[in-house]
């Protein structure tokens, strides 16, 4: 970064300061007892809260006084806001010789995400290769994240679900930000990392102090620590494994505790997939076409006439297994999988997509 | 462009081809007439109904846009049921063509199973009016009975021709059917007598378990499954590589397909439910 790095005290300041700029700030917010993302006003920035997380587990609790960014991730990611849940594409109005079409776009200001992990940047660039595949760019997905200004947090613990380290996604943000954060030790302030111009531009604004080297390697230590407490690892050939082992029996058994529910899907910040829906209104003469987050794990996600290709609970799990984490490279050049740990902590039933990479990585043909 | 934003067709022509299959000639409303490849298919929206991938079966040459559909659902149905006039959504063309230029000097060997004439009609269509081009032309087409068997002018018009083979087979004979019954594996030998298989590319397209024993056949007769190209067909919602419904291993069939060349997919094909 060609900027020095600089002391904030209070991270509040630089949500005024983004909003001075004239950027709608999504940040943390806390909502039925986890951490969603959400428009905030600097006190809306939450303190001194910490996170619980285990497979089919998660609670966010009162962690130690004076903390900013002790938890790590919730439930939502960023893909909420530049790949909306739900997308009005078009509509289309009956005339006499037949229909009129109108393109729709959602309105997006210049927006600031505020407290981005690591893990949760290489998800955006995941999803940036997805809507931009070399041949189709989605318009709006591109719109929205050029209006996008990216604040990091690089994290100072480590959830149990947490496995960014071994993805080589985190825990610190060494790139893909505007500006990054790391939370020195309580009530010593933050260390804030300058990434781009446009980060620098908003950072000018608090005419901060340069942080001395003391603190600079304060916070690498912080980074290096939280990547330490992480246990959970992805075994280095799982993409060839995977792509050669679609009869393992690894699949039937957890075949056999998968709800083939989608939330995994849902709270995964890479995961894709998309319907579109035809809506009438009730006179038939006006339509709408809706795009909507879709699952490799519903029934009528491979509908073709005559059935579904993928019937069976055992071939949507290696579906979305084998994709995220090998068909993925074939793809777009990465894995779908950033380590976040999402899908373990928010399966009802704790299916650890490591702990299954690791089952079938062991046995079956390399 | 939006690439999810449909272009208005008007139905120039609308034509039964058997039970629940039509066929519809189309042309813009406004703009330029699409210029595809044979192979390449389009997202056809019907108002107030949906949209799904139909293959285009007109010749490519032509300046009409010519689709058949088989009703099997609320949006094909429509389709089947426009009429001339009606209008109708396009977005494409989408996909990879049948590689018929590289097939240049070569024996061109189609071989269809039902609906499946319809993806490969352009490929007859173009081999047909370019035939200096290819060494040879044979066309393998099996139904399922006498009445489901496509584009009956065409045949009776590609039989006539005295530089092409055309063998027709279909599953159950009614009365007054005289031709062959019987799946189309069985005919690949006889259609192909003569013809030196190094010479040979097939475009095969149909059921996954017809193509599949299809390329098993040639095979045998020394056609590698290297020579063999195929489409294959899975649940679209964007056509553009966003939605993933079409996700066959790291393919996606509507950009990196429908067409492929078998040993690309050979792997894939035999495991269920992938």
């Amino acid at each position: 970064m060609a900027h020095p790095p600089l002391l904030l005290r209070d991270p509040r300041d630089l949500v005024t300061a983004l909003v001075a700029a004239g950027f709608r700030v999504i940040g943390p917010k806390p909502a039925e007892g986890a951490l969603t993302y959400a428009p905030i006003t600097p006190d809306d920035l939450p303190q001194g809260l910490t996170d619980t997380q285990a497979p089919g587990n998660y609670r966010l609790e009162p962690g130690p006084p004076g903390r900013w960014f002790d938890y790590v991730v919730g439930p939502h990611s960023w893909k909420a806001w530049l790949f909306p849940a739900r997308q009005k594409l078009f509509s289309a109005d009956r005339t006499a010789a037949g229909f009129d079409l109108t393109a729709h776009e959602d309105p997006y200001p210049p927006t600031a995400f505020f407290g981005v992990r690591a893990c949760e940047i290489a998800a955006i660039e995941v999803q940036d290769r997805v809507f931009d595949n070399g041949t189709f760019a989605d318009e709006g997905y591109a719109r929205r994240r050029a209006a996008t200004l990216i604040v990091a947090v690089n994290c100072a613990r480590a959830a149990e679900t947490c496995f960014c380290a071994t993805m080589k996604t985190g825990p610190r943000a060494e790139r893909g930000c505007d500006l990054a954060l790391t939370e020195l030790a309580t009530g010593t302030g933050l260390l804030l990392e300058i990434g781009s111009d446009r980060g620098a531009a908003v950072a000018a604004r608090l005419a901060l102090p340069l942080a001395d080297t003391a603190r600079q390697a304060e916070a690498r230590a912080i980074s290096a620590r939280a990547a330490a407490a992480q246990t959970r690892r992805m075994p280095q050939d799982v993409a060839a494994r995977l792509a050669a082992n679609p009869e393992h029996p690894q699949w039937d058994d957890v075949a056999s505790r998968c709800l083939s529910c989608a939330n995994c899907t849902l709270a995964c910040p890479t995961c894709f997939c998309s319907d579109v829906e035809e809506v009438t209104d009730l006179s038939g003469a006006h339509a709408e076409r809706w795009r909507s987050w879709d699952s490799c794990f519903s029934i009528d996600f491979t509908h073709v006439h005559g059935g579904s290709v993928r019937l069976s609970t055992r071939s949507r799990y290696r579906q979305w297994m084998t994709h995220k984490l090998s068909s993925w490279h074939d793809q777009f050049g990465t894995s779908g999988c950033v380590g976040c740990g999402r899908c373990i902590a928010w399966c009802p039933v704790g299916i650890d997509i490591t702990a299954e990479a690791a089952a079938i990585c062991e046995g079956g043909p390399p | 462009m939006d690439p999810m934003l449909p272009r208005r067709y008007r139905v120039l022509r609308a034509r039964p081809e058997s039970a629940g299959v039509a066929t519809v000639d189309l042309a813009p409303v406004d703009g330029p007439p699409m210029r595809f490849a044979p192979g390449q298919f389009n997202m056809l929206y019907a108002f107030g109904v949906g949209e799904i991938p139909v293959s285009i079966s007109g010749d490519a040459a032509a300046p009409v846009l010519t689709h058949t559909t088989r009703d099997v659902g609320p949006v094909s149905r429509a389709i089947v049921g426009l009429k001339e006039g009606d209008m109708l959504g396009v977005r494409g063309p989408f996909g990879a063509p049948w590689p018929v230029a590289a097939a240049k000097g070569r024996h061109v060997l189609v071989v269809a199973g039902g609906l499946g004439l319809a993806p490969v009609r352009p490929i007859l269509t173009h081999v047909l009016a370019n035939r200096a081009d290819h060494a040879g032309l044979t066309l393998v087409y099996g139904a399922r009975s006498p009445q489901d068997l496509l584009y009956a002018d065409d045949l009776r018009d590609w039989r006539a021709r005295p530089d092409a083979t055309v063998e027709v087979t279909v599953d159950h004979a009614r009365p007054g059917w005289t031709g062959r019954v019987g799946v189309v594996t069985t005919l690949i030998p006889r259609a192909l007598a003569g013809v030196a298989p190094d010479s040979v590319t097939a475009f095969l397209c149909g059921p996954e378990i017809m193509m599949r024993f299809c390329v098993q056949a040639l095979g045998q007769i020394g056609i590698p499954p290297s020579a063999c190209w195929v489409s294959l067909e899975r649940n679209m919602k964007c056509a553009v590589g966003f939605c993933g419904h079409c996700q066959f291993g790291g393919d996606f069939i509507c950009k990196d397909g429908p067409v492929f060349r078998y040993d690309r997919v050979a792997a894939r094909i035999g495991v269920k439910e992938l």
